[in-house]
Parts: C-alpha cells; structure tokens; sequence
C-alpha cells in the first residue's frame, strides 16, 4: 500500500506591539505573575476590549506579504470555553470573517522544484494566560500576564506532503513575520507556535483520512519528528486494522512520541458568535495601499535580487536572506570592498555565522561589524594575507584586538610575496627533504601538498601559497 | 419544543452550573416553555434578511499602542480567594 | 419645604442661594433611609460617611465658585455600576465579597459633577427580571403598595426616588428595566440611544441592549444627570462619539407640530383597558399641546419579546462566564477539581432566574441550534429595527403604554417565566433597535400609577425630554408622592 501524507499547519505568532490587542497592559516577556494583567485582561465585570490599532496594522503587512487579500470588513467573535488561563470564559478571537484570506507561499520540495503552499486564512485573536502546574502542592498556579497579548493565527490548506515540506513553511512564514517586523518568531519564549493536522491516506484517494492534530510544538526539530512519529503511528494503526481517532494529541519529546492530550478540549461546543463588545473592522482600501507602500523587500525577491545582482550561489543567497539583518549585513559588506561578493557570501555563511552561533548572538551583536569584515576581505582581496591566516586575524577581531589591519599589523601577518624570500624558503625545504625531492622527481606528484605545507611551515603559513605552489614547481622540475 | 433532562445535564456541563435535583426538575420545565415560547421565531420570514449584531452602524475605534496600564496586582488580588507568589491557585489541572 | 420633597432643580437653586447646604440635604437624606428602607429594602449598601465627606467637599466647591452641573446633589447608583473601595454586588450572592477596585465612567462623571453618592441600589440579579424579586438581598417593595413589586430590574433605584430617598438614581436597562419601574413608581426613567451612555463599569448582562439612564422624579432632572452622564468614552468600544446637547438647556421647547405614532397592535387585548383609557387621555395631552397623532405599524412587534430571550440569554450566557472564583467572587469550598470550582461556584453563587437564562443563552448558541435561534432572533431584530425606521419616516416620537397593567403583586408571576417575561412587551422594541425611549407618570390605576412611554429616533434623547417635560408642565401625576413616603 502507498501512502500519502496530508499535513496542513496552523501557527500562532505573537504580534510584537508594545500592549495588547485589548487592553493597554505591556506585553513584554519575563515580568513577575500577574504585574501586567490589567481588569481588562483579568476579566473583571464591567471592563470592556479596545482594539489596538498597531494589530491592524501589522495583520495587514502579513495578509499583503503572502499575496492574501486584506478583509474590508471583519468580525470578532467569542470562542466560549473554561479553562484558568482563560479569564473571560471565552476567547476573542474571529470566526467566519477574519481579516485575512486566500494567500500562498513558496517553498522548495524534496525534489528541489519550487512548491505553492496555499493560505487558507490568518485572523486575530488574543492569547491565553499560563498554568503553572509544579511547585504548588495540589494546585495549579495561573499567571495572567499572557492573556490578551495580540496573536496572528496562520492557516494553512492541507498542501503540503512531508514533514520536511511542513518544516520548508515553517521556516518561510517564520522569516516573513521577522522581516515585517511584526513578531519576534522567539519560539523558545513562546512569541511562535505551531500545530499541525496530520492524515494519511492511499495514493490516488481523493478523500482525506481522519486527522490527529499535535498541538504547540515549538521548534523546527520538533515539528518535523512528530510529524513523522505520527505518519507512521496512523500508518501501523490503519494497516493493523484500525482507525485514526480525529483527536488532541501532543508531541513528547523526551520519548519521541505524539500522544493523546487529556480530555481538555474533548466534546467542546465553543458556540461562537459575534462578541457584541467589538463593532466590525473596517479597512480602507487607501489603507491597504500604504500598507504596501511600506513593505520592506520580501525574502524571496531579495534572494533573488541577490543571485541576479550579487552572482552568488543561490543556496548561499536563500541563507543570507533568511534574516532581513543578515542580508542587510552582507549587503554592507559587499559595498564595501571590492573583494568579490562570493567570497562576501562564503566569509558571512562560514565564518561570521559560526562565530556568532557559537556565542549565541545575534547579527545585530556581532562582535565584527560589517565595515570591519569588508576591510578584512579587502586584504584578502589584495593579497595581503590569506584566505587562511584571515581566519586567524578573524578571530583575534571577534576577540576584540582591532581593525584586520591592526591585527594584521601587531602580529606580522602580512603575507610574504617577495619572490626572492620564498625562493629562499624553498630552497631551504628542498634541501631538507632529499627524499621527498627523488620520490616527486620519481612522479608521486602529490608530494607537492607536503613541499608547501613545509614552506608554509616555516613562514608561519604567511608565504603567499599561489606563489609558493609557482615557485616549488618550477625548482622540482628543474 | 420539550428539552429533556439530559440535554438540560448537557447544558449545565457546559454551563459549568451544578444543579440540585429539584433544580434539574424545574429546570426541564422552565427551559422547555422557554424554548416553547421562542419557537414562534420561526414564523417569521426571513430570507435575504442580514442578522443584525449591533444596533449602531459604525465600525470598531482603533487604539493607539500604548503601555498605559501600571502594575496593580497587588490591589485587584485584594479581590481573590487564593493567591500564592501573586499566581491566581486552583486546583491542580493535569494536562 | 422638605429637602426630601425638592427636586434636583429646586436643590440647586436652594444651595445656589445658601438656603441649606449639601450636607444639610444629604443628612436628611441619609436619615430618611435609615427610617423608612427597612420596609423598602430599597438600598443594598449604604455610603453615609463619605457621602457626608463628599457633600462638605461639593458645599466647599460651590463657595469657591467650582460647581459642577451635579454639585451638592444627592444620588443612588444601581448595584451594577462599578465603585470604586465599595461594594458592588450585581444583587448576587457572586458578588456579594467583591469590592470594586475601580469606578465605573458614569460614576466617575457624576462624582467629577459633584454629585453624592447615598448607596447602591438593590436590583434583579444581575439585572435579570422584571420585579425586583430576584435579588439574593430579598425584594424590593413599591413605595406604593407594599404588597407590590416596583418593577424590575432597576427596582431599588425606582423605589429609592419615588420614596425621596434621593433626587435621582442611576439604572440600567436592557429589556425595560428603567422605564417598566419607573412606571410602575411614578417616576420618570430614561433609557438613552445605544451608544450614547459608556458601558464601561457597567457590569454587563447583554451586551449590545444594555444602557445606563435615569430615573428622576421630572423630566427636568433627567434631562440634567443624563447631561452628564451621556457622552463619548474610549474604554467603550460601543460608545459613541457623537456631541451630548444642551438637554436641559432645550426641554422648554414647544412641541408643536411634533408628529406622534401610536402603534396599532399596542392596543389590544393584552393592555388593561384602565391603563388603555389612561395612555390615551395623556396622549390627548400632547395633541392640546400641539402634536399631531397618526397611526403606525410595527408589523414585527410580536416577535420582540421571543427575540429578546433568545438574544439577551445568548449573550448573557457568555457574559457571566468570568464568574468562576478564581480572580474575584463567590467561591465554592473544598473543591475536588477544577470542574467542581466551576460548577459550584457558580451553582451557589447564581440564583434561579440566572442560571435560567445562561442555560437558555448556552442552548441556543450551541451547535445544531445556532441558526435556528441565534442567528434566526437576529434577523428578526434587524426587521424590528427596520420596521421601526420605516415608521419614523412619518412620525417624531412613537408614544404608547410602558406596561400591560399596574404594579402586580409580589409572588404573582415567579412560577411562570413567560408571564413575567411579557411585562416588558411595549418596552423591548427599543433595545432592539437601539432607540433612545422614556417613561413618564401618566395616571393611576387603582390607586396604581402607569407610565407614557415614548420612543425616539437614535440620538434624539432631547426631543423626547422635551415631550416629557412639556407634559409634565400641563400635568402634576409626577407630583403625586405615596402616602407613607410623603
């Protein structure tokens, strides 16, 4: 039997506006319990929801960014649930009009082709409070300070085939939040959240199977094992002869399981209906234009804007361009020096980015500016050191040593061009390794690899080794 | 249109309201006339009419995005039954 | 003349002059109630302390020349505006340890007005009922009769002010719960346009009927505290910001030429034919005082009673659900789990008519009966409202009866819901459509007084205080005070 995977995914991004989407508390991240619940967010009787208009604001620059059409008119309703991080009794958030529908995105398939990932929808609503379930004996603690942050709901049609696909739009949509500077995509502290529908069915069925959804799952890593924990489960359990229960589960990732979420949400009736506290949204279509004046360059165009104008690999291009900061980096720097854009490319890729991972930095923090790493690329360029010893003079300018041309200087790497000095150095090699000279005179040419790394040896790796390579050629034949 | 009892059960459930078993008994009743008397809505024709959601015909205000709201915790936990570390308590939910 | 007797607009003139000062009216005041509430049970709480500090900062005001439009005068608020370090209990046992930490707008408004607050209303169970009977603090009794109910579910502000306790008192009205008390206590009871008084503080029964009005014993004085009441407020998404007139400034208006609808099915066999003969007799008033009659048709008008109890328990139903507890409220003891918390909190903490209404507001909402009553009522409303709009092509005001027969006995209709719930067959129209509506004494009716109700096209609050007042000036009921309260 061959099976089809049906995934669609539904992401809850916090939007990064200063208070929340009804009430004027602060939304930032890491306060005491409860010090930014305000009546509003506590539920307390009488207090009533404001819209923020920033929340508008920026749903509008998503709904444009994945070439979805902006809703004219929306509507809030009230989802009616009990749960303690739920203060109101209900959620507010939208139902049958939300302010964004029909969009697409691209990614790459397995096969590397280009893929349409459909939109189905992206509305408001506001986020939960937390439980806090340790520590408290034979209670569950609840911290209000989330409840009210404004949320984007992004909703996926079920195009999409493999775990690696869903990671694929993961990955897109988290970017383009980040671009628009609309969320911090922070899924450690839980700014970017996903749940995924997961079904299978024969190849050729145009039914869908019956769906599991695996809520909160909140990392890359994460999305990608359960889902493929969960396509074999319904798989083994339909060929075994059972039937896939259309149920809540959550991803264990200790054990590497999806299972069963206890009966939270079981036989839930959410009777929505249009929260009379609220008046419909109304969005101008003049509204919608300076919206899309104001768009920054979408990943996509500037990977591609980067292959065409820069003439860099294109998988180096769509790294570069994952973050907005990153390729506003490298664009810096490849203004910046004359040395070539793919050397730009493969230094901001390589180097830059492991240093940075592995002090946990961001772009914004780099310990090597992008002015800094132009000018060590220009000598590079100029062949005053390198590629190699840049690596070293790399490193002393992330310890903070100075400019490249002051390490370079304090060290005494420039590089040594002089024909007549290496010629000298060489000499000297050759006349050490007697042995080696017969056996390359004999034809084991790969010896030539243990000539320069002698003569690099001796001049502390700074003999140019274009030269050294020249030079050594024409002494051993000779 | 009767309700029965347990529909009422049902609607109680989701209403998070316990009820005595008198309340049931009274309850299926009321609820019964109740739902009996709204019925007439039926009657009314009502094709192509838009349900109406709010009186006013305006649309929702926009507010700027402002912190404007202090720390007032430990004021409006003056109103809570149980409050340990300034987290609201309940009993303990496994999830 | 007694302090108890004297209108708003008398008490001001009285202060203006230096005749007796705020705290001389508001210790009569006070005193009044600790004499004669005990029969009433008009008052859940009491306020005399800082009512008395309030009266001596508004006589310290007056002398520095910063009077506010309210300065001096005493008032009661209904139990469901939010105040801030006092009680505020909805008339529930739920809310019977809540002390709000903050005011409601109106509250805050009147008290920047310089108004004192005496105490708070008893009322309906969060605002559910038409009697007054509901209230966890017992029943309100009708200054009238003390055998009957004053209406509800502002009963305790109707009480308070036919009885003299206070001037004026706030209320709130989502189905009639100003105008039917009013009527039934001879007093004067506004409900404003939807969207013209802020919500906000107001704990919410439903949300898009809810208003917060008045009752007074003239028109003269509403038209005074709804001044100040009225007006846009930005924590209230449903408030509207449209400019607040000079209401009391434009009440002596002539009404001539006024063009007032009486609606056909208003007569019929549900109306007492005493009250019939009374409305008529006070419509009667308005021709001499130069209205023009015509008849209208509200062809819909049967179906807002049905509409509304499916409308109002809907959104009640989700209004209530922030009763669980866990941040404020009654909270049940010893609870098993969270289900138990929930499920008994609210079970010990609502009472009968309200757990009927969040049942009947969950049952139709719920999936599979959504369309057929949810969505089917709100259509209905939106032909209620056009009905309403077609009639005001032709007319100014639509003037009727407020309610179907005097003040009924205590007891009387507790056993059937619908019965009571029909008390408010000529008033729920205008929560439907939003219209700004009043009830003004008109007559009694064994010894019972009634109520002219009019309606009036959305924001026209000024012409129907007009109206009133023009006829209060050719009519004294308002006058009449019952016997044991005079």
């Amino acid at each position: 039997m061959s099976w089809e995977v049906v995934i669609g995914l539904e992401i809850h991004t916090q939007l990064a506006t200063k208070s929340k989407i009804f009430s004027g508390a602060s939304t930032a991240y890491g306060a005491e319990p409860n010090t930014q619940a305000c009546l509003v967010d506590l539920g307390y009787p009488g207090v009533l929801p404001v819209l923020n208009k920033e929340v508008v604001h920026m749903a509008a620059m998503f709904g444009l960014a994945v070439n979805a059409t902006v809703a004219p008119r929306s509507v809030f309703a009230r989802k009616n649930y009990f749960y303690p991080d739920l203060p109101k009794g209900y959620q507010i958030s939208q139902y049958e009009l939300p302010i964004v529908e029909r969009g697409e995105l691209f990614i790459t398939d397995a096969a590397g082709n280009e893929k349409r990932i459909g939109i189905t929808r992206a509305h408001l609503e506001e986020d939960a409070g937390k439980s806090i379930h340790e520590g408290l004996d034979k209670s569950s603690g609840i911290d209000l300070n989330r409840a009210g942050t404004p949320l984007l709901e992004i909703v996926s049609e079920p195009d999409i085939r493999s775990a690696k696909e869903a990671v694929a739009y993961m990955r897109k949509i988290h970017t383009i939040v980040r671009y628009l500077g609309i969320s911090d995509g922070n899924m450690q502290e839980g700014s970017f959240r996903c749940d995924a529908n997961v079904s299978v069915r024969p190849k050729g069925q145009e039914a869908f199977g019956t769906r599991a959804e695996i809520k909160n799952l909140n990392s890359f890593r994460f999305v990608e094992k359960a889902i493929n924990f969960e396509v074999e489960r319904q798989i083994e359990l339909i060929e075994d002869g059972g039937e896939v229960v259309q149920e809540t589960r959550l991803y264990d990732s200790d054990k590497d399981e999806t299972r069963s979420m206890r009966s939270k949400e079981e036989a839930n009736d959410y009777r929505y209906f249009p929260d009379p506290d609220l008046l419909p949204v109304e969005i101008a279509a003049d509204f919608i234009e300076s919206v899309r004046a104001e768009l920054p360059e979408l990943p996509d165009a500037k990977q591609q804007r980067f292959v065409e104008e820069y003439e860099i690999k294109k998988d180096d291009a769509a790294i570069l361009t994952i973050s907005r900061q990153v390729a506003a980096y490298f664009e810096e720097v490849a203004g910046a020096t004359d040395a070539n854009a793919q050397l730009v490319a493969n230094w901001v890729v390589g180097e830059l980015s492991g240093a940075l991972n592995k002090d946990g930095l961001e772009i914004g923090d780099s310990k090597v500016s992008a002015t800094e790493l132009a000018g060590l690329l220009t000598r590079i360029h100029d062949n005053t050191i390198s590629g190699k010893i840049a690596k070293q003079v790399f490193e002393a300018m992330w310890a903070g040593d100075g400019s490249a041309d002051e390490v370079i200087e304090a060290q005494g790497l420039k590089q040594i061009t002089d024909s007549s000095a290496i010629e000298a150095v060489v000499d000297k090699v050759i006349e050490a390794n007697p042995g080696q000279v017969a056996e390359y005179k004999a034809g084991k040419d790969k010896l030539i690899g243990f000539f320069v790394g002698q003569v690099m040896k001796e001049t502390q790796g700074q003999a140019n080794p274009g030269q050294v390579n020249q030079i050594l050629k024409a002494k051993l034949s000779g | 249109m009767s309700l029965d009892k347990d529909q009422v059960q049902q609607i109680a459930t989701l209403a998070r309201l316990k009820l005595s078993e008198d309340e049931y008994a009274e309850s299926v009743k009321k609820l019964s006339k109740i739902v009996d008397f709204v019925d007439q809505l039926s009657q009314a024709d009502t094709s192509g009419v838009i349900p109406m959601a709010h009186p006013l015909d305006v649309a929702q205000r926009l507010r700027p995005d402002e912190v404007t709201e202090p720390d007032q915790r430990d004021r409006y936990q003056e109103n809570a039954a149980s409050v340990t570390n300034g987290l609201y308590l309940v009993p303990k939910v496994i999830e | 003349m007694a302090l108890h007797t004297m209108t708003m607009a008398e008490l001001t003139a009285g202060l203006e002059s230096g005749d007796f000062t705020s705290v001389d009216v508001t210790r009569s005041l006070l005193d009044r109630i600790a004499k004669h509430d005990a029969q009433l049970n008009a008052l859940i709480t009491v306020t005399g302390d800082a009512a008395l500090a309030a009266a001596a900062q508004a006589d310290a005001d007056r002398a520095a020349g910063n009077a506010g439009m309210l300065n001096g005068l005493p008032v009661i608020h209904k139990d469901i505006f939010c105040t801030r370090g006092v009680k505020t209990s909805c008339g529930s046992k739920m809310l019977d340890n809540f002390v709000s930490p903050y005011d409601a707008t109106v509250v805050e408004r009147m008290a920047a007005a310089g108004a004192v607050v005496l105490g708070k209303a008893n009322m309906d169970e969060f605002a559910m009922g038409s009697s007054n009977e509901t209230s966890f603090y017992g029943p309100v009794q009708n200054p009238w009769d003390l055998e009957c109910s004053p209406g509800g579910s502002s009963g305790g502000s109707a009480a308070s002010v036919a009885a003299r306790f206070a001037p004026a008192a706030t209320a709130t009205d989502t189905g009639g719960s100003i105008r039917q008390p009013a009527a039934l206590t001879n007093t004067v009871g506004i409900k404003p346009t939807y969207g013209r008084v802020s919500r906000y503080g107001m704990i919410a029964f439903a949300s898009s009927l809810d208003q917060a009005g008045t009752i007074t014993r003239t028109a003269e004085d509403a038209a005074r505290v709804l001044g100040v009441m009225a007006g846009f407020d930005e924590r209230d998404s449903t408030s509207v910001d449209v400019p607040v007139p000079d209401y009391l400034g434009e009440i002596g208006e002539s009404i001539k030429g006024l063009r007032v609808g009486i609606v056909r099915q208003h007569f019929d066999e549900g109306l007492d034919a005493d009250c019939a003969v009374k409305v008529k007799e006070a419509i009667a008033v308005l021709e001499s005082l130069g209205a023009t009659t015509v008849e209208v048709d509200l062809p819909n008008i049967d179906l807002s009673v049905p509409t509304y109890y499916v409308v109002a328990p809907a959104e009640c139903s989700s209004n209530l659900s922030r009763f669980d507890g866990v941040r404020f409220g009654h909270r049940a003891e010893n609870a098993e789990d969270l289900f138990d918390l929930y499920c008994r909190s609210r079970g010990e903490g609502f009472g009968d008519e309200v757990k009927r209404r969040i049942m009947t507001g969950a049952y139709v909402l719920s999936a599979g009966y959504y369309d057929a009553y949810y969505l089917k009522a709100q259509q209905v409303r939106q032909l209620i409202a056009d009905d309403f709009r077609k009639a005001f092509a032709d007319v100014d005001v639509i003037a009727g009866p407020t309610t179907p027969t005097p003040a009924f006995r205590l007891g009387d209709k507790v056993d059937d819901p619908i019965t009571m719930y029909l008390n408010d067959i000529y008033t729920i129209g205008a929560n439907l459509a939003g219209l700004p509506a009043i009830s003004v004494p008109c007559g009694f009716v064994n010894d019972l007084p009634i109520g002219l109700h009019l309606v009036g096209t959305h924001f026209a609050e000024s012409t129907l205080l007009r109206c009133a007042h023009q006829y209060q000036q050719e009519t004294d009921w308002h006058m009449a005070c019952p016997e044991d309260f005079a």
